[in-house]
């Protein structure tokens, strides 16, 4: 920590995305620190400018606009320290999701043990797996050296061996790897991570000879075969990143040195704020952190203490589109839409969509198939993170997502939804949560700057987060049972503080809503019936106290899995009803 | 805000850097005069790599198979050249498996890299060699009238340019391409079928100018070995109508189509060029631009996506968008005398 935050002195939070940059003032107003404004611009990591402070320099320039306060002098460089006449900043922390998604390769011994670590480790940075390379591989060694001169990594990510277990397997497997590197330009190779056996640096090292400086060393993530630790090798993954981002994107060298080396990666910068909250908040239950955006869907999620990120480009919202149909339909993400749609309109769009991440849906039928993708993208991104949640998360029938509370969501189709409950049924359709849950908007996208904040000033997250700067949309309550629809499945009771009452019978197969608002509180009583689990065990009943949102406590009488009906018709009736149900048209 | 430009310009100055994806020799001269299928630079390139495990095969150690090898780094052989030896009364030997050159050797192996070919840099568009880039290609200006386009195929040709595009509208069908059409670039509107993508082919048509294609023809598009340069998007699009004006007025004349895979961080673009005759260098293109009232400019999604129309006012604030959503917005006076709002983001300036 430096002496100026020991100090509560103010910092500029700058996150760039893939099609808009934000610069975010959190500065201390009356002894604690406060999110104060947020200036936005596009980003400018793409030509013509080709230059992300640039995007940078506009946000900050826009937010000294919407504060009357300078933080750029005339040559528009950065006020720091903070100057006397209000000027200026004392610090500034960066987080990077725009460029390209970077080409990675996985080099493990076993592909359920260190494989599955290194892939866990790539999926912490914006990467697609090119090729994956193991001891089982049949190919011979020029094959292999070819196959990665055709992929053309920017990153290969190495695991294997416990520490001081094998050597020799690693160094043969290593071998056509350390080859490829050699055959590639100087500047288009690719940098490499080893992060296994702890006892094989000096030989690796030996091994790769001239290829040292393209060589990162971090500690195992596999130090048993019974233990993962995947953090410090993330953390030096989230530094690789950024030096691969310093020679992809000009400017980011710029904000290193503004920054005084303090940029992450946007996906890390969030995963290690879910750390951090999972330890404050943990309880029983898990804590789960969603982001949906241009540059990559992202799922972390937080158990006592434990956590997992997952950043998916494949599921992201931008350039990488018409490839979210290498993982679903176009049927399946029609089934989402209120709207009569053809999968010939949602193809073009998918791809039209690609050509300009930045435009937004300006039309009716646009922003239904905008949300239409979104929700299968979320969907798609959680299904495939739920295979690393660790297997002792609570949940209430094997199957389902694990217990969640809170749930914190973010991203530019969440923030800039027209109302909070078409975030809320987006997030409700595409997670699937159970039980009893709080739903947060984080619709100033400030999660990750928090996250990277909590590196300089480990009171500053806390203080945001409780100063009100997301938006509590409510508390969901989704029980589990199976049952036929229309059957009430669950009555709900809740208690005002001043002590009047509000009641609802909660039929399969719909959506309900008791108003709460925010800054109320309430004791809410739920009395499942046909065995139904809120959490409380199949068909128990409880007394528990609820805070207030946007939209009060709301049930999700859907069922889990949602099970959306066949016929088109009537599905979109159905979701028409949500919608109007959660407030919407 | 800054305001992305589409260029879509009658005579500009253009000026185009060719470098190949490895090191290589250039060819071309400063300040020479340079066609489209010109090769400006080459180089060599593998295709296949072979490793001999030499310890492995004679069985011996690292070291003492690095004593018996009989090449070094950038030697060049021939199939069956003897690599290494043993000793003793039967000794082994170990052959080159194909013809080839030794990248490295060392630590009791040889890697060579076989099946080299020449990769060949055309100039792409005609024009003259104003900059060498050191073994890596030349940077060519010229002058001329300019398209740019959303898609391309990844191909380069030259020829003339026939317009079978009466209206931006009218799609390109197999019915409209004879043999008369051999040897030509074709503007045409939307392709909806593989039948026209196989007509153009079997007619040996130099390339395609079109408006739109359905996405499911994309990779059929890839394959062939024309260019295809899509000005507009993907579905059933009319051509906009600057883009198609520009080039009907110029049909008949020698285009360059240089249907470059669009890629958004180097800038690269596919692209239709004019070469004009010019007495003094016309401006280059701007890259950027501000919004601001009476610009041109191009609509990137619906309403009325591709459309072309003028900003005539930048709303105040935010704005209200049939969508629901709220964003900067300019009110937008198209060319059939409507006028509709759009979100400054879906705009692009023509020019």
């Amino acid at each position: 920590m430096t002496s100026s935050m020991l100090e509560g002195e103010s910092l500029l939070a700058v996150d760039i995305g893939a099609t808009t940059t934000r610069a975010v003032l959190f500065d201390v107003v009356e002894n604690e620190y406060r999110f104060v404004a947020s200036g936005l611009a596009p980003s400018t990591a793409e030509a013509p400018i080709k230059d992300v402070s640039e995007g940078a320099r506009n946000a900050i320039a826009r937010l000294q606009e919407i504060m009357g306060r300078n933080l750029l002098d005339a040559k528009r460089e950065l006020i720091t320290p903070g100057q006397a006449n209000g000027a200026g900043v004392d610090a500034l922390i960066v987080t990077l999701s725009a460029g390209p998604t970077m080409k990675a390769v996985i080099v493990g011994l076993l592909a359920d043990v260190s494989l599955a670590s290194a892939r866990r480790l790539a999926e912490t940075i914006y990467t697609r797996i090119v090729e994956t390379i193991s001891l089982n591989d049949r190919r011979k060694p020029d094959q292999l050296i070819d196959a990665l001169l055709r992929v053309k990594p920017d990153l290969i990510i190495v695991a294997g061996g416990t520490d001081g277990g094998a050597s020799r397997s690693i160094q043969k497997i290593l071998e056509p790897v350390g080859l490829a590197s050699l055959l590639m330009p100087p500047d288009k190779r690719p940098t490499m991570l080893f992060a296994g056996n702890q006892k094989m640096e000096s030989a690796i090292k030996s091994l790769v000879g001239s290829l040292e400086k393209f060589t990162h060393f971090s500690p195992n993530v596999r130090p048993s075969l019974e233990t993962e630790d995947l953090d410090p090798a993330a953390r030096e993954l989230a530094r690789i990143f950024v030096n691969v981002r310093k020679k992809q994107l000009k400017g980011v060298d710029a904000l290193d040195l503004w920054s005084k080396r303090h940029i992450l990666p946007t996906g890390y910068a969030v995963g290690r704020m879910m750390r951090f909250l999972s330890k404050v908040y943990g309880a029983s239950k898990g804590i789960l952190s969603v982001d949906v955006g241009a540059s990559a869907s992202m799922i972390s999620a937080g158990f006592k203490g434990k956590s997992t990120l997952n950043v998916y480009p494949q599921f992201g919202l931008g350039e990488n589109l018409p490839g979210l149909l290498n993982y679903t339909s176009l049927e399946d993400i029609l089934r989402w839409s209120p709207l009569e749609l053809s999968t010939g309109t949602l193809n073009d769009y998918l791809y039209q969509k690609s050509l300009y991440p930045s435009s937004i849906p300006a039309t009716k039928e646009d922003q239904a198939l905008s949300q239409a993708i979104a929700r299968q993208a979320l969907y798609l991104a959680m299904q495939t993170a739920s295979r690393d949640f660790p297997r002792s998360a609570s949940t209430l029938q094997a199957g389902l997502a694990p217990l969640f509370d809170p749930i914190l969501a973010g991203g530019a189709i969440l923030s800039d939804a027209t109302r909070p409950g078409e975030s809320l049924l987006l997030l409700l359709d595409a997670l699937q949560p159970i039980g009893v849950t709080t739903i947060i908007l984080d619709q100033n996208n400030l999660l990750p700057l928090l996250g990277a904040a909590a590196a300089r000033n480990n009171l500053l997250p806390v203080q945001v987060l409780e100063s009100g700067a997301f938006l509590s949309v409510g508390t969901v309550v989704a029980p589990v049972v199976s049952v036929n629809y229309g059957t009430i499945i669950l009555r709900a009771k809740l208690m005002y503080e001043n002590n009047t009452e509000a009641r609802a019978d909660v039929k399969y197969g719909s959506l309900e809503t008791l108003p709460l608002p925010s800054g109320q509180t309430g004791k809410l009583t739920l009395q499942p019936e046909h065995g139904a689990d809120v959490g409380f065990g199949p068909g128990r009943s409880g007394t528990i106290p609820v805070s207030g949102g946007a939209l009060g406590v709301i049930f999700d009488g859907r069922g889990r899995p949602l099970n959306l009906p066949t016929d088109a018709v009537r599905r979109r009736e159905l979701i028409k009803k949500w919608r109007w149900t959660l407030g919407g048209e | 805000m800054q305001a992305p430009v589409h260029h879509i310009i009658a005579l500009t100055t253009i000026v185009r850097e060719r470098t190949l994806p490895v090191a290589g020799k250039v060819l071309a001269r400063l300040n020479q005069k340079v066609g489209p299928a010109d090769v400006v630079a080459e180089a060599k390139w593998a295709r296949e790599h072979v490793l001999l495990d030499v310890a492995r095969i004679l069985r011996i150690s690292p070291n003492a198979a690095d004593r018996l090898l009989k090449v070094k780094a950038d030697d060049t052989i021939a199939a069956s050249t003897e690599v290494a030896a043993g000793k003793g009364l039967f000794p082994r030997s170990v052959q080159a498996p194909r013809e080839g050159r030794v990248v490295a050797a060392g630590a009791g192996q040889v890697l060579m890299e076989t099946g080299e070919t020449r990769l060949e840099l055309h100039a792409g568009i005609p024009g003259t060699v104003v900059q060498i880039i050191a073994e890596r290609g030349v940077i060519i200006q010229t002058a001329g009238a300019l398209v740019q386009g959303v898609w391309g195929n990844g191909r380069i040709d030259t020829g003339i340019l026939v317009n079978l595009a009466e209206r931006p509208d009218i799609a390109l069908t197999p019915g409209r391409i004879d043999m008369s059409l051999r040897g030509s670039i074709l503007l045409g509107g939307p392709i909806k079928d593989s039948e026209t993508l196989q007509a153009a082919a079997e007619t040996a048509v130099r390339g395609l100018v079109i408006s739109s294609l359905v996405p499911s023809l994309l990779p059929l598009a890839r394959e062939m070995r024309f260019p295809i340069v899509v000005t507009d998007g993907f579905g059933i699009l009319p051509m906009n109508s600057a883009a198609h004006k520009l080039l009907a007025s110029n049909a008949k004349r020698e285009a360059t189509l240089n249907a470059e895979v669009f890629d958004r961080y180097s800038g690269a673009r596919p692209e239709v060029i004019i070469p004009l005759p010019i007495s003094q260098d016309p401006a280059r293109p701007r890259e950027m631009d501000t919004f601001a009232p009476g610009q041109q400019v191009r609509l990137r999604r619906p309403p009325s996506a591709g459309s072309i129309g003028t900003l005539t006012a930048i709303k105040p604030g935010l704005t209200l968008l049939p969508s629901g959503l709220r964003a900067p917005a300019a009110e937008i006076k198209l060319e059939n005398g409507e006028s509709i709002v759009a979100p400054l983001v879906n705009l692009e300036v023509v020019g």
